[in-house]
């Protein structure tokens, strides 16, 4: 990609239109986010290209300054690979949630993670169909009464984190949609990652599933229930920065420093560039109440990135033919005159 | 694109191997049960010259040709259209036998060391040495798989391989649609004191003809232009010429093809045949399943590649909602529906027509999108060349109809320079225009809309889904906005007809019968058609590759006759399109629906049946 040194603010790419989500919605802060973190990231304005499928979320491109295309339900995924494929400089950035992703675009969703397209996939997870009004989605809780569930879902969820790794992910980290920094530093993070960077964030919809998050983001209790991981730094968290990961024998556990002999160097330190990935999907699933959630990139692995490794062919085929146009592929092989 | 295509309702067959390896009964049980199917038939068995040739050398290759065909056969055929080499040495000796383009059966198990030395091959691939790469080669494991068939039998090796000729004859009776009733009762007969013989002969033939069904292996048919222009001619199949031509296309509008596929039978060779064109800039992108075949296309197609999606009718089916993305966002787009019978999952390797009013309506509101197609083998590079030049010139999906007899046919292609094609002129639009609006109309006339690609300065905008409001490109509500933006969708594409030649009648403008056909039976009509004249008749005949918008001249081409039939190979949806559009005009219809194409004894008795009775 193009690199240009910035030159913009985050204003420069808010569009003209009216922004309709509702008064409380989780999405006005990502977008926020988004808008702040393509200002600071190293792109021209002409090389962004943003694109949703459908859902409240999927609203996200009209608000954007940049290259936009609002597809059709499920399928950003297939489209923005098609546009990442077909150009490489460009800074591709899907929008999607976890119906649009999971549900409808669940095959594309793992297709893409698998091949390691150079993009960028923001899953906004309010576990619940906002746009269709309350229906529950792929990552709604097990027991949640919603509006096609009376008597509570009898389905089970997907994790997202799990399946990304299930499905060969090189990048997953998760934000908060009441944390705009950390947002715009982890979609940072996202941008320099080469290959699928699928950042799941916890977004609230005030209408269908409020505080569906509400136990993580508690404000009394919010510290010692968010773990924020950072590559090379220890699994800290809690209000009185005591608490800690550490590994047993029967997998992690939460440890408090200066309790039981747990010193400060028997927390686990985060590596995000470790291949295997058993660490990353252990830390992708801690859930409350024994487990603080774990935000921040969790698994960030160097692969080769498919659209790199298309045109890369195409430029090594072309260098070695001798087929300049169509007149000579025409006229190739067995011909006969009359 | 050729005028006269002479179709050949004629397939010549040869059967060859070691002596030993039982290639006359082969081909005479396959002559028989073609006589017993109703064709006509003559056969050339051809011995090697000594009793005891040696083994495995090209003297001793044994073979038997046998030409059958719908109408009167006086010959055993001249060349090959199906080699079936049970060893290296029938291969090398038939070679020079087989036509252009035609499909060879090769047993790959009889590839070994010794019986290329034998054969006197100095490398280790004998069908690249023998040039015959550029032929359908089927490399078929009969030996392994007639081992498998009778493992448990108690059989020895030697008398298990003595029935491999079968699992040959197997495949062939697959692609020929041959029952195999008719060999299973020779079995019976001739076998009558040794049951094990029969089980063990029927179970091969049986394995070879569902080995073929599993591969899906797919007729080949030979469709030649009875006069020819001088020039240069290579053979070609439709599904290579599809390819070929949208890489043309690509060419002349001076963009690199991206194609989004999913493989599909009858369809998939159009993805193979790009992918072999890196050379030429082409991306191939084998998606993970129909609906991101076309999304990845359209997503090239945004970001300004000429995109290109390929399927058969069940494909096109799931791309229909993408499609209609297309139309609103009116990015360039070709898909190619290679037709196949149907409904659902039908006959994958069979030819029809069915799929005309999928193209022509099945999406969600009023999506309307140019729709044209193919005739022939070699004028599949014409018309995908066009479905690009109208896709890019007029911003907009276009559906190319071929299908499975067309694709998988061959025919001479006389060779085109690109420096003849027109020029195809893309719509992009200028970096920093201040101008710039989504859907500004540049052309009035033609509604066109211009290619604002991702990384031109100044040109940031936003496309999708969702009813846009005209000019600027907002979402928009609006009821009277809806109103505007469906009917300039309706308008663009009724505009394409000011860019399309006019249709041209094969035979006088009047006269008592009108043939009209579309697409690939193009062939067998107009050979009908020239069969009557020559007898005397007052028939002429026009073929529609223009199928939406239709050719401006089309109802007064209609007026010269007294009696129109329409004739299709489906239940009449060209027919009923043609009555919705053109209420003054009564339209006979023939039809037929076997995954089969016309023969042209069958047209003539029904075409003379028409003008008696009316």
């Amino acid at each position: 990609m193009t690199e240009v040194a910035n030159k913009y603010v985050a204003k420069d790419f808010k569009s003209d239109q009216e922004v309709r989500w509702c008064a409380g919605c989780g999405d006005h802060a990502i977008l926020n986010a988004v808008q702040r973190a393509f200002a600071e990231l190293p792109h021209k304005k002409e090389d962004y290209a943003v694109i949703s499928g459908i859902g409240c979320s999927s609203r996200f491109p009209y608000y954007m300054n940049t290259y936009g295309f609002h597809t059709i339900h499920g399928r950003a995924g297939a489209i923005a690979s098609g546009v990442k494929t077909a150009n490489p400089n460009l800074s591709v950035w899907q929008i999607t949630g976890d119906g649009d992703g999971l549900a409808i675009g669940g095959n594309h969703f793992i297709h893409e993670i698998r091949r390691n397209i150079n993009l960028n996939v923001l899953l906004f997870n309010n576990e619940i169909y906002g746009l269709t009004k309350g229906q529950y989605s792929p990552t709604t809780k097990m027991g949640m009464k919603t509006k096609t569930s009376p008597f509570g879902t009898v389905e089970r969820p997907f994790k997202v984190g799990q399946l990304v790794i299930g499905a060969e992910g090189t990048f997953f980290a998760r934000s908060l949609d009441t944390n705009i920094k950390h947002i715009t530093s982890t979609l940072i993070q996202a941008d320099q990652h080469k290959g699928t960077s699928i950042v799941e964030i916890l977004q609230n919809c005030v209408i269908f599933s409020d505080k569906i998050h509400g136990w993580i983001t508690d404000k009394e209790h919010k510290e010692d229930r968010q773990l924020y991981l950072e590559h090379g730094k220890s699994m800290i968290f809690g209000k009185e920065k005591n608490k800690g990961i550490i590994m047993t024998s029967h997998g992690l556990a939460v440890a408090t420093i200066g309790e039981d002999g747990i010193k400060e160097s028997d927390i686990l330190v985060h590596d995000a560039k470790k291949e295997d990935p058993f660490i990353h999907l252990m830390l992708a699933n801690m859930v409350g109440p024994d487990f603080p959630v774990a935000f921040g990139v969790i698994r960030a692995v160097e692969e080769d990135a498919y659209d790199e490794n298309v045109a890369k062919q195409v430029a090594d085929v072309q260098a070695e033919t001798k087929f300049r146009s169509m007149d000579d592929i025409l006229a190739s092989g067995s011909t006969w005159e009359v | 694109m050729d005028k006269q295509a002479k179709v050949v309702d004629e397939i010549v067959i040869r059967f060859s191997g070691d002596s030993g390896d039982g290639m006359q009964l082969t081909g005479t049980l396959f002559s028989d049960a073609s006589a017993l199917f109703g064709n006509d038939v003559s056969t050339f068995p051809d011995y090697p010259a000594e009793i005891r040739a040696p083994q495995g050398t090209v003297g001793g290759v044994s073979g038997f040709q046998v030409h059958f065909g719908h109408s009167e056969i006086h010959t055993p055929g001249d060349y090959a259209d199906v080699l079936v080499a049970m060893n290296p040495a029938a291969l090398k000796a038939n070679a020079r036998w087989i036509k252009n383009g035609g499909t060879v059966i090769f047993d790959k198990d009889s590839v070994t060391e010794k019986t290329l030395k034998k054969a006197e091959f100095t490398t280790e691939d004998p069908v690249k040495e023998l040039h015959l790469d550029g032929h359908n080669v089927i490399y078929a494991p009969i030996s392994t798989l007639t081992q498998e068939a009778l493992k448990d039998t108690g059989m020895d090796k030697k008398s298990i391989l003595r029935s491999k000729n079968m699992f040959a004859l197997g495949i062939c009776y697959y692609i020929f649609d041959r029952p195999l009733n008719f060999t299973e009762a020779y079995f019976e007969k001739k076998f009558a004191k040794k049951p094990q013989i029969i089980e063990a002969n029927k179970r091969v033939l049986k394995e070879g003809f569902n080995y073929a069904a599993n591969i899906q292996a797919l007729p080949s048919y030979k469709i030649e232009p009875a006069t020819q222009e001088n020039g240069l001619y290579r053979s070609i199949s439709g599904n290579q010429a599809t390819a070929w031509g949208l890489l043309a296309a690509a060419e002349k509008a001076n963009l690199k093809l991206f194609c989004g596929s999913y493989p599909i039978t009858p369809a998939t060779e159009i993805l193979m045949y790009l992918s072999q064109r890196k050379d030429m800039g082409a991306i191939t992108f084998q998606a993970e399943d129909e609906i991101a075949g076309i999304c990845t296309a359209i997503g090239a197609s945004f970001a300004g590649k000429f995109a290109v999606t390929t399927t058969s009718g069940p494909g096109l089916a799931l791309k229909t909602e993408a499609a209609g993305l297309a139309v609103i966002t009116e990015l360039p787009l070709v898909i190619v529906d290679v037709q196949r019978g149907g409904p659902s999952t039908g006959l994958p390797t069979k030819t029809e027509q069915a799929d005309l009013m999928q193209a022509l309506y099945a999406r969600n509101g009023e999506s309307p999108l140019p729709v044209i197609a193919a005739s022939s083998p070699s004028d599949c590079f014409d018309w995908a060349f066009e479905a690009g030049r109208i896709a890019l010139e007029h911003m907009t999906p276009v559906i190319l109809l071929t299908d499975g007899y067309i694709a998988n046919g061959t025919s001479p292609m006389k060779i085109k320079k690109m420096a003849d094609m027109p020029t195809i002129k893309n719509r992009i639009a200028k970096a920093n225009d201040e101008n710039y609006q989504p859907y500004r109309r540049v052309d009035k006339e033609l509604l066109i809309r211009e290619w604002a690609i991702p990384g031109t300065e100044g040109l940031e905008h936003r496309i999708g889904g969702l009813e846009k409001m005209a000019v600027n490109g907002n979402v928009s509500y609006i009821p009277e906005n809806h109103e505007v933006m469906s009917h300039e969708r309706d308008a663009r594409v009724k505009q394409v007809a000011v860019n399309i030649p006019d249709i041209k009648i094969t035979g006088d403008s009047e006269g008592d019968l009108l043939v009209v056909g579309w697409g690939s039976t193009k062939g067998h009509l107009e050979d009908s058609v020239s069969q009557m004249r020559a007898e005397g008749k007052k028939v002429s005949f026009v073929n529609f590759n223009y199928i939406n918008p239709l050719p401006k001249n089309t109802a007064d081409v209609f007026k010269g006759f007294k009696n129109i039939v329409v004739a299709e190979i489906n239940l009449g949806q060209f027919v009923s399109y043609l009555r919705m559009q053109f209420t003054d005009f009564k339209f006979h219809q023939y039809n037929k629906i076997q995954g089969l194409p016309f023969t042209v004894d069958e047209l003539v008795g029904e075409f003379n049946k028409i003008m008696e009775e009316n």
